[in-house]
């Protein structure tokens, strides 16, 4: 079985909105998983039950064996899994590298070690020039990359990208997408949050489509693509933006 | 293109990981040095040793209330609490059964890092402003307990006796400031070194992280509670080194005075006016207040409390509105931008 990750049956109310609704999806190692849905459909709560950051109400999430439901965000982390904030969170009064530093103390405790794997990180997302400058100088592509990179450096089996694209300018994005692509490349499983539809086709090897907080797509692109419900969500979102 | 990213790559990997301080800074920390070794055998005069005494032990006070606020983020108001535990342990134990303060000083420690643990546990894990308030509500619940703790001498507190044969057992000296002068630049020194090796350790780092932004903090692998409880521990500790120089400094102690809020407060302001989070900040708050509260306590007599409260109030307001993080980002902010435009 190379499943990594299992999801079933998660489910989370903020008072009357049901922020997601009976989700149930798997991982396979090594797969990049994209996650699509118009705003406010439940990408970034699912994100949040499956690292810890909020309970779910009902549902389990499993890691290669382990249950983790309701596990504090560090354990789980300790248990190989990374993350990004859609809402960026790097630590504004330390530079780029001692914010890629903090990632790879995760994994060993000696200062030089993780100073040299958060360089190799760093160089990873091709932000080695602005090793010394503090988060707070960074741009929000850069600042990105830094939470890429720092996610990078704890040595994930398991990494989650909320919107690693969004909200960052065009010329920046085939880079990003290039690097989604090489962090395959070393073995990690992906779940990338998506809104630019080009680039989700392009990377993923599947795709859950959420809306309203419920499941309602999960399969191949092309399939996912054209599933009904799908064009239904995104014709229906065209229209009210 | 891949290879021009290695090029750079084995650069950077070939950097030293603490860039060493600018030539300049090293001359600065070397002429400070053997100036504050010489200054006592220049300036002969007790009360020029005595201000100097007040500024090292205020900065050892600035620098522990920096590992808590200034490293981890968390807002203690009841400081004092761990000032006075280890005025009294060393001075309980003393007195009562004739235990070295040098034993006492270590005692003092482990009890505020336990007292520090028994309060950071339940607070820290709660967001906001609750430690904030427990600490003050439990500072001065200390000094109220104190007060009224018959068995170390209630509001009158505690006498020690003079001890003249055995001056370094008894931490005691008679007739000269000279060690007094000596032990507090140590201690001193050791508090900056504290805090030093703090932001080189994964323990420093990660607690800068938690003090940032704690969410992201616990999504690379830590207890963010726990490290704020550490944090805390570390810092009642410091702070209650202080207390027991103090109580050997002036060898009578009561609850008004080590256990006052005044000091919690003070701790804050130095910290605040000289830079949070800063290796150097804590002590420059500390060389401006406390000469300043010397003085004005010299010119106004008795009321020189209150005056240099309203003084220290107008300082923060200033501070607060033109210099948001303190007298030494004057000093650093110009040396980067010299930096950046090499
Ligand atoms: N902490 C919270 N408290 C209350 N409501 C919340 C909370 N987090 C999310 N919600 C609500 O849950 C719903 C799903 O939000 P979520 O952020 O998961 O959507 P999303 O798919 O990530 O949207 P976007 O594309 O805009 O990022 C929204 O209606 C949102 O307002
Ligand atoms: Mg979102």
């Amino acid at each position: 079985m190379t499943e990594l990750l299992k999801v079933v049956g998660l489910s989370k109310r903020f008072g009357g909105v049901k922020a997601n609704e009976d989700i149930s999806f798997d991982a396979r190692k090594g797969e990049i998983l994209g996650i699509i849905g118009p705003n406010g459909a439940g990408k970034s709560t699912l994100f949040d039950l499956l690292t810890g950051y909020q309970e779910p109400d009902s549902g389990t999430v499993v890691l290669n064996g382990h249950t983790i439901t309701g596990m504090r965000p560090d354990r789980i982390s300790r248990m190989g899994v990374g993350r990004t904030f859609q809402k960026l969170k790097p630590f504004p009064d330390l530079t780029l590298i001692e914010n890629v530093m903090v990632g790879a103390l995760a994994r060993t405790s000696n200062i030089r070690e993780a100073r040299d794997q958060a360089l190799e990180a760093i160089a990873f997302v091709d932000l080695l020039a602005k090793r010394h400058s503090f988060a707070r100088e960074l741009s929000t592509g850069q600042r990105k990359r830094l939470e890429l990179a720092r996610a990078l450096a704890t040595g994930p089996r398991l990494l989650l990208l909320d919107e690693v694209t969004g909200g960052v300018d065009q010329k920046t994005i085939p880079g990003l997408i290039d690097l989604v692509q090489a962090l395959r490349g070393r073995g990690i499983t992906i779940l990338t949050i998506e809104h630019n539809m080009q680039v989700v086709m392009e990377v993923s090897d599947r795709i859950l489509a959420l809306q309203f907080g419920k499941r309602i797509a999960f399969g191949l692109p092309d399939a996912v693509r054209s599933d009904p419900h799908v064009v239904d969500a995104y014709l229906g979102s065209a229209d009210a933006a | 293109m891949a290879d021009a990213r290695q090029t750079a790559l084995s650069e950077a990997l070939s950097e030293p990981v603490w860039p060493a301080s600018p030539p300049l800074f090293r001359i600065a920390g070397v002429a400070l040095a053997v100036a504050l070794l010489a200054y006592p055998l220049v300036f002969t005069g007790t009360f020029s040793h005595h201000l100097m005494i007040m500024i090292f032990l205020h900065a050892i006070m600035a620098q522990s209330w920096n590992v808590i606020a200034g490293m981890s983020g968390q807002i203690s108001l009841g400081h004092s609490l761990f000032f006075g535990l280890g005025a009294y342990a060393s001075a309980v134990l003393y007195v009562k059964l004739g235990v070295t303060p040098w034993v006492g000083l270590v005692a003092g420690m482990s009890i505020s890092a336990l007292v520090a643990a028994a309060i950071g546990i339940p607070t820290l894990r709660l967001r906001g402003h609750y430690f904030a308030i427990a600490t003050l509500l439990i500072g001065i619940s200390a000094q109220i307990i104190f007060q009224r703790w018959e068995w170390v001498g209630a509001a009158s507190g505690i006498w020690m006796p003079i001890e003249r044969n055995n001056p370094w057992l008894a931490f005691q000296f008679h007739g000269t400031k000279l060690p007094y002068y000596y032990l507090s630049l140590l201690f001193c020194t050791l508090s900056f070194a504290v805090v030093w090796f703090l932001q080189r350790t994964r323990l420093g780092m990660r607690l800068l992280a938690v003090r940032d932004e704690p969410e992201a903090a616990a999504s690379l692998g830590i207890d963010v509670a726990w490290h704020k409880v550490v944090a805390f521990m570390i810092s009642g500790a410091m702070m209650s080194a202080a207390g027991t120089f103090f109580a050997q400094y002036v060898l009578v102690i009561d609850p008004d005075r080590v256990f006052n809020l005044e000091l919690s407060v003070l701790a804050l302001l130095m910290v605040v006016l000289g830079g949070t989070g800063t290796l150097w900040g804590p002590a420059l708050g500390a060389a401006i207040l406390i000469p300043l509260s010397e003085f004005t306590r010299t010119w106004f007599g008795g009321t020189g409390g209150t005056v240099d409260l309203i003084i220290y109030g107008i300082l923060i307001l200033l501070i607060c509105i033109y210099q948001p993080r303190g007298l030494l980002s004057l000093v650093t902010e110009r040396l980067r931008r010299r930096v950046d435009t090499l």
